[in-house]
């Protein structure tokens, strides 16, 4: 314990980053198979709302001071997973209004609860695109253990996945819970965005979980290539986009989020110079 | 012998329209059934009945004896569906991996594939002869290809019953006789018993030991011989009048063919 306290906040940052780079990419990799990585936006967004809910509570009265906005912004999260699962279920056939109502309403109520607390400039701007800097050890414990626990539903439900995104007919007559583990599936995109976004920010949380995976595909044969490759991408972002925040003083969600840019570009350089070479 | 699959009295509407009514049909073990009948007779809502994707108005389906409610042994059936193809062809799996499906609801929760299991998944690909083609991307293959990786991906649970929805759509006719002809042989040798759907009347008499009929109702179920003998009344009573059927092109070895004048 100690030792962890003695951290600075680098390395607190670092660390963070790298269980961040690890598994964002991991679950991107079946957002992106069942083609709704754009549902990471959504639930940025609903989690903003969940902070903004989290800072005016503990504003509102002195014991409601203990509310970390984290913890309030992973509740707003998955209820808003949920949400979105219940939405595609009532509009069957326009599945794709689910994202934009959810996004909307996440925004509209964050305006107001924005609106009614005092956060300052500088708190909001670190929650829209990240920082590093403010990772305290709360934070990282927070990122940890839900980092923990996204794992294990990644690990546990990792076949019964592939195998609902590939044919979920199939799936059900195999003997696979497919309800149940939509279910599980949607806590587990709420988990990831919601820690993710202290240190890529609500803004480019959805790049986290979209530019690995979108550059690994271009390279992969196999789906356990895009996994591997999307860690691997996902990693070297972040990695490369703490590095060069540091040292150029700029926002580290975004410096994150241009590296992975610029890693997607090579992806498809690559994959154009492997077809034209075959 | 004993029923793999009963269907009592069984009635599906869909959007208040009467897609299938007052069904009933057993099927023994051991046995090779196709079951025909024109677009929109009700084949594919009667096998998503049989599986539990959709829930009938009435009646009741048996699965090994137990009621599908109950049933939980979906390792004994493999399902090769009419949408099959129509998966995102960009989809990054190869062959290996869409057949090591077949067995994720078998292996359980937290496993992974043993060696046993990967010995398993790269036999049933064997199977269907597509060994050269394990680690290939599935979307990169051809329409019969892919419904052969469908086929080994349904047996590598080994089940006892097979069920394919019209597998040769979209498949070439060369193919499809190859792909008749392993049926037979999983059915005679292998002793699954299988279920075929299609409207493809005439090829498949020459493989199947039953024939059932469908058209909204069960018209007709008995075994092939009795179906060849009673084709043409029943195909007027399931199309309509005046149906000719010109594929008539397999061979009779049994004994009461249709005229007795042949020589060889």
């Amino acid at each position: 314990m100690e030792l962890l306290q003695q951290l600075t906040f680098l390395e607190r940052g670092i660390i963070a980053g790298v269980i961040i780079g690890f598994i964002c990419p991991l679950l991107g990799a079946f957002l992106l198979v069942r083609r709704i990585t754009i549902i990471s936006e959504a639930l940025s967004h609903i989690t903003l709302t969940g902070i903004a809910a989290g800072i005016f509570l503990s504003q509102s009265a002195l014991w409601l001071g203990f509310i970390n906005p984290l913890y309030t912004g992973l509740v707003f999260s998955l209820a808003g997973s949920l949400l979105i699962e219940k939405l595609r279920q009532i509009y069957k056939h326009f599945q794709e209004l689910a994202i934009p109502i959810i996004l909307s309403s996440g925004i509209g109520l964050g305006a107001i609860l924005i609106s009614l607390s005092q956060g300052s400039y500088n708190e909001w701007y670190n929650y829209l695109f990240g920082s590093i800097v403010t990772v305290r050890l709360g934070d990282l414990g927070f990122i940890f253990f839900t980092g923990v626990l996204a794992l294990v539903i990644l690990i546990m439900f990792y076949k019964e996945l592939l195998s609902i995104s590939f044919d979920q007919e199939f799936a059900k007559t195999s003997g696979i819970g497919v309800r149940k583990i939509n279910f599980f599936f949607s806590l587990l995109i709420a988990l990831v965005i919601s820690m993710s976004m202290k240190v890529v920010g609500i803004l480019l949380v959805g790049a986290m979980v979209t530019l690995p995976v979108a550059a690994s595909i271009q390279l992969a044969k196999s789906f356990r290539q895009v996994v591997i490759f999307g860690i691997l991408f996902g990693e070297l972002a972040m990695i490369g986009g703490i590095y060069f925040s540091y040292h150029l003083n700029v926002a580290t969600g975004g410096m994150i989020v241009v590296t992975g840019v610029v890693l997607l570009l090579i992806a498809v350089i690559l994959k154009r110079f492997r077809t034209g070479l075959a | 012998m004993s029923n793999i699959i009963e269907i009592k009295d069984l009635s599906f509407a869909y959007h208040g329209r009467n897609v299938l009514e007052d069904i009933d049909l057993s099927i023994e073990a051991g046995s090779f059934l196709g079951l025909v009948g024109p677009n929109g007779s009700g084949k594919s809502t009667l096998i998503k009945c049989l599986l539990g994707l959709v829930t009938p108005e009435r009646g009741e389906v048996r699965l090994f004896g137990e009621r599908l409610s109950r049933f939980h042994k979906w390792e004994d059936i493999g399902f090769v569906s009419q949408k099959a193809n129509s998966f995102n062809s960009g989809f990054p799996a190869t062959v290996f991996e869409v057949v090591s499906m077949g067995l994720y609801g078998k292996v359980g929760l937290f496993r992974f594939l043993t060696k046993k299991h990967k010995e398993k998944v790269r036999e049933a690909i064997r199977q269907v002869e597509m060994e050269a083609f394990m680690h290939e991307n599935i979307g990169q293959l051809s329409g019969g290809q892919q419904q052969r990786v469908f086929i080994a991906r349904a047996l590598v649970s080994e089940p006892k019953l097979l069920i394919l929805d019209e597998p040769t759509v979209g498949v070439d006719a060369k193919s499809v006789k190859r792909f008749y002809t392993m049926l037979k042989d999983l059915n005679r040798n292998k002793g699954i018993t299988l279920v075929l759907v299609t409207h493809d009347i005439g090829a498949m008499t020459e493989y199947v030991t039953d024939v059932a009929c469908l058209n909204k109702h069960l018209h007709f179920h008995g075994d092939t011989k009795e179906y060849e003998e009673q084709e043409d009344d029943m195909m007027s009573r399931m199309y309509g009048h005046d149906v000719q059927i010109i594929t008539h092109n397999h061979e009779h070895h049994d004994d009461h063919a249709h005229d007795g004048g042949h020589s060889s």
